[in-house]
């Protein structure tokens, strides 16, 4: 990304700025809704979306409305005049109602998922004020895959975001996940013949080990070595810590 | 003692269902601050009181529900608190999503009886799976108490901090919808 998109470019006829949540964010050609709002260091809470690879869409948590109409800031492109509202109650009670659904969707314990601290949905839940799952469990039963020699998975966390399926296919070049099936009965595979991690070319190393927001691919014999409670997400909002992390890479 | 008479004392209950007891401990970390809670509250159906049944001289004006419900005996006790109880709590990880004790619900309650009275080593000669009158009868998963009756309100935390319950019950019995800041929320 351009370092010195906050600065005024090219032409000064052209104002480059829409408006979120009344502020004035300025972006540069190209950039999404959300790319704009982190860098000006203005938090949309996301799950699918990563600075890192192509918008996906499928979460709905960076849902805001634009001049009126619900879209995803992940993959609206940046355009003048826009009005982008994001903060409303209305939203923040949809945003908080698609995170209950997604925890009682899986199976989330957080007192035993080495995750927890360390969480995105978690970390959400937190910052939107999920007290209660409000919605009835559904305790899907989806076994853990322990194959692998380094890396666990364990899929009861699962929240389909497919950035590992995105991170193994375009970065790694191994098409080690995927998602099989529709609707409730979606979930993610892996791509061997016995549908386990031990018998791909997955590694420890890939980019796919690293970028799970949830507790699914979760790395051997290191849990808990920070203790609960002094995890990243534990101090700091989530809000709060993600833009200032966007913001000093940005101005770096 | 005058103004202490003329204010009623607000009738708290609390109970343990399959949860681990965990939290009523941490109820016990607000410390000296259980003083001025008693100056505010009384309680009736509790670990703490070892009264047996609440509701026994009025409703109680707030009911602590610790725990899942994992069997019968479960149901019944939970069903006394919300017929009992004005405004029902449900305290800690397991009361609000089932907690740990529904990491079991994948599993066929038979096939676990079986591994744990008979097929795992290390038991007695003739180990059985018990069968007393006794013993309430196992559910075939284990649920978060919402699931059971309706709950006014959730306190999560596994358990929550003796801060979190102080700031939670301290709001409720000021009237006002309880919140917790970022420091007091947590699901672990």
């Amino acid at each position: 990304m351009n370092p010195d998109m906050t600065e005024p470019v090219s032409s000064p006829l052209v104002s480059s700025t829409f408006t979120l949540d009344g502020d004035e964010i300025p972006y540069a050609p190209g950039q999404t809704v959300i790319q704009a709002a982190l860098a000006a260091g203005k938090y949309i809470p996301h799950l699918c979306y990563h600075p890192e690879f192509k918008p996906h869409g499928s979460c709905k948590l960076c849902t805001v409305k634009v001049n009126g109409r619900p879209a995803s800031s992940c993959t609206t492109a940046a355009q003048d005049g826009l009005n982008v509202e994001s903060e409303t109650p209305d939203i923040k009670d949809k945003r908080r109602t698609l995170v209950q659904m997604l925890l009682v969707e899986g199976n989330h314990f957080c007192p035993s998922c080495e995750k927890s601290g360390n969480c995105m949905l978690q970390g959400l839940a937190y910052d939107l004020g999920v007290m209660s799952p409000h919605f009835p469990q559904i305790f899907p039963t989806r076994p853990v895959d322990a194959s692998h020699p380094d890396t666990l998975l364990d899929f009861n966390r699962c929240i389909l975001c497919e950035l590992c399926v995105r991170a193994s296919s375009e970065v790694d070049h191994k098409g080690v996940f995927a998602l099989s099936g529709r609707g409730i009965t979606k979930h993610l595979i892996v791509n061997s013949e016995s549908g386990r991690l031990g018998d791909t070319d997955f590694a420890a190393t890939d980019k796919a080990a690293e970028v799970c927001p949830v507790g699914v691919i979760l790395k051997k014999r290191v849990g808990f070595a920070v203790p609960i409670g002094e995890r990243k997400y534990d101090p700091v909002p989530i809000s709060v810590q993600t833009v200032s992390h966007t913001h000093k890479k940005e101005t770096v | 003692m005058a103004a202490a008479i003329t204010t009623p004392k607000l009738k708290v209950a609390t109970t343990s269902l399959a949860g681990c007891f965990g939290c009523h401990m941490s109820f016990l970390d607000i410390d000296e601050r259980i003083l001025q809670l008693v100056e505010l509250v009384e309680f009736d159906r509790s670990p703490l009181t070892d009264i047996k049944h609440c509701g026994a001289n009025g409703l109680c004006d707030l009911g602590i529900i610790e725990g899942g419900v994992c069997n019968a005996e479960n149901v019944h006790v939970l069903r006394e608190f919300r017929k009992n109880c004005k405004i029902l709590v449900a305290m800690g990880a397991c009361a609000v999503n089932g907690g740990l004790p529904a990491q079991r619900n994948h599993i066929d309650l038979r096939d676990i009886l079986e591994e744990v009275y008979h097929t795992s080593p290390g038991l007695a000669q003739g180990s059985q799976i018990p069968n007393d009158p006794e013993l309430p009868l196992p559910l075939n998963k284990v649920h978060p108490i919402h699931e059971v009756v309706k709950i006014d309100y959730f306190l999560p935390g596994c358990p929550p901090s003796g801060d979190a319950i102080w700031k939670f019950l301290t709001d409720l019995i000021a009237g006002r919808t309880p919140t917790l800041s970022h420091e007091l929320m947590h699901y672990d």
